[in-house]
């Protein structure tokens, strides 16, 4: 697939000599769907921000579908919508009229059947002619997606769009992201919840201190880097892992009614059956056999804490 | 030019207006039969006529100035500052528009709502005292350009402004002031010698001047000088939007 957006080193430093961005190179396809997970105050915001033109770079050059966002602006913000993190909307206007004014602000001919169907597909339609300081927090989140999409865009910037949204709402979004991959929009979206971008991402960056620390195919990263925990239970608790076992570092489950085995997923012998014949010989009888996926969190965790997960 | 997105932003503020129709409508009249009834009535019948005029006529021209003055600039402040403060500057920011599109929407929707005040004070006068206006169309020039140019400044002190207070600031200690001092409801001749040159480096004086030209064809200033003062003030002020947009003072981070 072709490249939709490209970064090449990009920089921003504030006037207080804090540097936000330091150096980053992103590509990212079009039609896909990137996570990007870091911590708080990571960049992933300002790297947002930087690209749709509401903080200025430094140094470094961003382009969107070809055009620089400074030299081609226009075609390039033209491509863009944003979804801010910040419930950020003109309280007293009407949700449909606020839709309709991002609209027409990008410079798009009005389309009533396209907003109609936008709110529709938000469930923010019997809210249309509703004054936007009426409405709950999701909605006002939905309204803002609503928003974004009125221009039609390429690129779509979802800054933490489940930030504080209840479990359904939550689902709701997955499944209007899900469903404007399919139509080829390409979604950039940071978050906090690792289950969001398990659940959506194609691929998964990882942004902490201003630097990407990895881009990688979901499925690859979590193939590569996860492991996996096989618990063993038992029916009589031990106080310590028996010596005869000792070959197989293994951890001393909660109160001792359980051995926990950790072992790569991607080894040609995974060493499960020599474990389970060492602890019948060891004379231990079982209860239950569990295992465990370790997730993107664990990934994550030992990543930016820098371990070598 | 992205007309449609100048279009956007100007219905979106003149919505914004039309919601508070009759308190925009409402507040202006009151205010202008308060200052018939104090000026005009009280004062004005202990004062004979000014340069031929009546007083109560006299102080029709100024007090439309005063009106439109301060609402082109208060509304193009709020106009630009509310999206600051309430966080939706993003989208204008993020939006393929150009500073001269902005300015147009928010500057455009701003002098609107000044000029309809204006009319409105001056049907509103008509109520009270007789008025010809002896040149119509530079009347007209006079007042748009007035709205146009203030609106400007208001911008500008809606992008400078960092809080509530800030933005009520240059109004009041330097607007207001100018504007009384400028000849408002009196004509600068009738000011001891030294002030009469004084004033003239009050820039109001001028508009004053002109505007009362084009109602009773009597000035303070010869009526090009108000032309030309009213055509620097614009460039001034569109110079300065021009460096604010180019940098992204106080606007991109």
């Amino acid at each position: 697939m072709s490249t939709i957006l490209s970064i090449t080193d990009l920089r921003k430093s504030y006037a207080g000599g804090f540097e936000a961005l330091k150096g980053v190179n992103l590509e990212i396809a079009e039609g896909e769907i990137l996570a990007l997970l870091g911590p708080n105050g990571a960049g992933k915001t300002t790297l947002i921000s930087t690209i749709c033109g509401i903080t200025t770079a430094t140094s470094g050059s961003v382009t969107v579908g070809g055009h620089c966002i400074e030299r081609e602006y226009r075609a390039a913000r033209a491509m863009i919508g944003l979804v801010p993190q910040e419930i950020n909307l003109e309280p007293f206007e009407t949700v449909m009229n606020s839709v309709r004014f991002s609209r027409g602000l990008f410079g798009k001919p009005r389309n009533d059947a396209l907003i109609d169907d936008i709110l529709k597909k938000l469930s923010l339609w019997d809210k249309r002619s509703s004054q936007i300081k009426e409405l709950s927090g999701g909605m006002k989140r939905r309204v803002l997606i609503a928003k974004a999409l009125s221009h039609e865009p390429r690129v779509l910037f979802l800054d933490e769009p489940t930030a504080g949204v209840d479990v359904e709402l939550r689902k709701d979004m997955w499944d209007v992201v899900r469903e404007l991959r399919e139509s080829g929009v390409t979604i950039i979206l940071t978050t906090h919840y690792i289950e969001e971008a398990e659940a959506m991402a194609d691929r998964v960056g990882v942004i902490a201190g201003g630097e990407i620390l990895l881009v990688e195919e979901k499925s690859d990263l979590m193939a590569r880097m996860g492991k996996k925990e096989l618990q063993v239970f038992l029916i009589d608790p031990v106080a310590t892992v028996p010596e005869a076992l000792d070959q197989h570092e293994l951890r001393l489950g909660e109160d001792g009614h359980s051995l926990i085995y950790t072992y790569d997923v991607k080894a040609e012998r995974t060493g499960i059956t020599t474990l389970l014949n060492d602890v019948a010989a060891a004379g231990l009888v079982l209860s239950d056999v569990s295992t465990r996926q370790s997730s993107l969190e664990d990934i994550f965790v030992g990543l930016v804490s820098g371990e070598d997960a | 030019m992205n007309w449609t997105a100048v279009s956007a932003i100007y219905k979106f503020e003149m919505a914004r207006f039309f919601r508070t129709l009759a308190q925009s409508f409402l507040s202006p009249v009151l205010s202008t039969s308060l200052y018939f009834v104090v000026f005009g009535a009280a004062i004005g019948s202990r004062i004979d006529q000014v340069e031929g005029v009546s007083y109560g006529a006299f102080i029709v021209p100024g007090l439309i100035m005063l009106s439109v003055i301060t609402q082109g600039i208060s509304n193009a402040s709020f106009g630009i500052y509310f999206p600051k403060f309430i966080g939706t500057v993003y989208e204008l920011l993020s939006a393929p528009v150009n500073f001269l599109e902005i300015v147009l929407g928010y500057v455009g929707a701003a002098a609107t709502k000044a000029l309809f005040i204006g009319v409105v004070i001056l049907a509103t006068a008509h109520l009270f005292v007789d008025i010809t206006i002896a040149h119509p169309l530079a009347m007209l020039l006079f007042l748009v350009l007035t709205c146009i140019s203030f609106a400007l400044l208001g911008f500008i002190i809606g992008i400078w402004a960092k809080n509530f207070e800030q933005l009520q600031l240059v109004p009041l200690l330097i607007i207001t002031p100018l504007i009384f001092l400028g000849g408002s409801f009196y004509s600068i001749s009738m000011l001891p010698p030294i002030w009469q040159t004084i004033t003239l480096f009050n820039p109001v004086v001028y508009l004053i001047s002109g505007f009362r030209w084009s109602f009773f064809g009597v000035s303070d200033v010869p009526v090009g000088f108000s032309l030309l003062a009213i055509a620097v003030f614009t460039g001034l002020c569109l110079a300065v939007i021009g460096w604010i947009f180019r940098t992204g003072w106080r606007l991109r981070s």
